[in-house]
């Protein structure tokens, strides 16, 4: 459904940040974007959100380009996830989940009882249903992105796009968020696009990976045939074991040592 | 069962209005002479006799009502920038309006210009003019071709050219004779006292096109202040709405610095007090703040004319006094 073919981007012409990169995200899929920092994952998100236009290539949503859609229409037809969230007024959890309801308001609409059905569902959804009243700002930062992805939910979107989404958190919250994706991604059917640099997250949620190095793609396809010991050494520079799991085909990736160059 | 926003603006805002609204009809009648309110509002009486109703409308309501208009309009255009620049100490007077609208106002009073015609003077068009001229100077430097407005070259571009337009007014001040230097000064504090009603109809149409802007902006700009990727990405045409809430806010803040000259301190105090009383939706804010922003500058109003009678204390002094040290106390509290 959400299909790049060919994307180059460049903040300056001299040093482009992604070149020549496709790939195809299916209805459904729970896709991991993995790579080191600075390898044009955030940048990547950003053009399949259509936050930015590419600068070659073009990035297709149910076959239409993605500039064809207005603003509005694509915000109704996905979410993003940014990684960190700061905000600059005191905005309370519910006030910020409801916000997330923007793409489907009308210019002087207020959000009225079915929004806050939705809302309070997202929040459900997410677990932090109790924190309904709470200032965002005094959140731990699980929390946080909890509710930030229960805004997008909110959203009511069919895809979910995430930046990084567990960079900033520690290993509790991680794999809370990263149990609630496969959640979202099996109960609601929702098509989740995740960049991290985090290898277990890749690993052990993601069906497909998409491996990004220095702006172009390394390897895609099932996670277990494109996460070998061989694309962790070219991706980071690091000597790993990689195991499959022989009954669940899950796959662990054990850092050994940084590679001899 | 009704969302907590419809609840609050049902409630706030009627409460905000009817404040201000007591605002307007009772300050004119607190003066040097007092006067009834009833005898004022009393058609049995003809105007010619009626002394109450002619010190009422004519001395005193276009003074309450600039007060009102000039205190909602740079309250409201605080929210505005404060939410555009994602910085709760933005003001109306950060992006150099008002540094613009005030060299203005002093070349025209320091090259002897300000002469008045049909009871418009040609200070509050000058003024207006170079608010605007500021205006499109920021708005051009921070103007880039990929993405709209760049919010930090804005924030910076508005500071520099704050700096550089109060060289040229000191300048200007140098060069002009004791009397013109005076006046430049008292433009500076601030004047309420707009004589009578030609002014305000002057000021109206500026003012309430960029409140009708400011009508569409407040869902917006609860989003911008999440970052303007987030807004992006919920919906928001960013560049667009950027461009609508700076062009908005400046143009209401050079009509209400041109009618009453740079009065400090409500764009960034009435916000603050807006939003520690009802949160920080800008749905419950924008309008809040209008209403109250226009009763706090009338009630500062009425303590610069009463506080020293029958000597006036400049307007612009007394929003000082009270938001100077406010200010500093948002600023320890928010670093």
């Amino acid at each position: 459904m959400l299909c790049a073919t060919d994307l180059g981007f460049a903040y300056d012409a001299r040093q482009p940040v992604l070149a020549g990169v496709s790939l195809e995200v299916r209805a459904g899929a729970l896709v991991g974007v993995l790579g080191p920092n600075g390898s044009g994952k955030t940048t990547l998100l950003r053009l399949l959100a259509g936050m930015r236009r590419p600068t070659s290539g073009a990035v297709t949503l149910d076959g239409r380009p993605l500039h064809s859609y207005s603003r509005r229409a694509l915000a109704a037809r996905m979410a993003v996830v940014p990684q960190e969230t700061h905000l600059a007024f005191d905005y309370s959890v519910m006030e910020m989940v409801l916000m997330g309801r923007h793409p489907h308001l009308g210019l002087f609409e207020v959000e009225g009882p079915a929004d806050l059905a939705v809302a309070r569902d997202a929040l459900a959804a997410t677990n932090v249903a109790h924190l309904e009243d709470r200032d965002f700002a005094t959140l731990s930062g699980g929390e946080k992105q909890r509710v930030v992805i229960a805004a997008a939910l909110a959203q009511a979107t069919d895809v979910l796009l995430l930046d990084e989404p567990t960079s900033s958190l520690d290993l509790g919250a991680q794999l809370d968020i990263a149990q609630l994706l496969v959640h979202l991604n099996a109960t609601r059917g929702v098509t989740v696009v995740v960049s991290t640099h985090d290898l277990a997250l890749a690993s052990g949620i993601c069906r497909e990976l998409v491996l990004l190095r220095q702006g172009r793609v390394q390897a895609a396809g099932a996670t277990a045939d494109v996460l070998t010991a061989d694309h962790v050494r070219t991706l980071y520079d690091v000597d790993a074991d990689v195991h499959v799991h022989p009954i669940t085909g899950r796959v662990s990736v054990v850092p050994l040592r940084r590679a001899a160059r | 069962m009704t969302t907590p926003v419809r609840q609050r603006m049902w409630t706030v805002l009627p409460l905000f209005a009817a404040g201000a609204l007591a605002a307007v009809v009772i300050a004119p009648t607190v003066g040097s002479t007092s006067i009834s309110l009833t005898r004022a509002f009393d058609t049995s009486i003809p105007w010619a006799d009626n002394v109450d109703a002619q010190i009422f409308f004519v001395a005193r309501l276009p003074r309450v009502l600039a007060a009102a208009v000039v205190g909602a309009t740079l309250a409201t255009s605080g929210v505005v920038l404060q939410a555009l620049l994602r910085n709760p100490l933005a003001t109306p007077f950060t992006l150099g309006v008002s540094a613009g609208a005030a060299l203005g106002a002093m070349i025209v009073i320091a090259a002897g210009l300000d002469v008045g015609a049909l009871g418009v003077s040609t200070v509050p068009i000058a003024s207006f003019a170079g608010s605007m001229g500021a205006t499109a100077i920021v708005y051009w430097l921070a103007r880039s071709q990929r993405r709209g407005l760049s919010t930090n070259v804005l924030l910076l571009a508005g500071v520099t050219l704050n700096a550089f337009f109060s060289a040229l007014i000191m300048f200007v001040q140098y060069l002009a004779d004791f009397t013109q230097s005076f006046r430049t000064l008292r433009w500076l504090m601030g004047d309420l006292d707009v004589g009578s009603y030609g002014p305000l109809v002057a000021a109206a149409p500026f003012v309430l096109l960029s409140f009708a802007v400011f009508a569409m902006l407040p869902r917006t700009l609860n989003l911008l202040t999440l970052g303007s990727d987030v807004a992006a990405a919920r919906g928001v045409d960013v560049a667009r709405a950027e461009r609508l809430a700076f062009i908005s806010a400046s143009l209401a803040t050079g009509a209400a610095v041109s009618l009453a000259g740079p009065i400090g301190f409500i764009g960034i105090v009435v916000p603050h007090l807006v939003r520690l009383l009802v949160g920080a939706d800008h749905r419950v804010v924008l309008p809040a703040s209008a209403f109250f922003g226009a009763a706090f500058l009338i009630g500062c109003d009425l303590v610069s004319r009463t506080a020293l009678a029958p000597l006036e204390l400049p307007v612009g002094i007394v929003t000082a006094m009270i938001g100077g040290p406010f200010f500093l106390w948002q600023l320890v509290r928010h670093s």
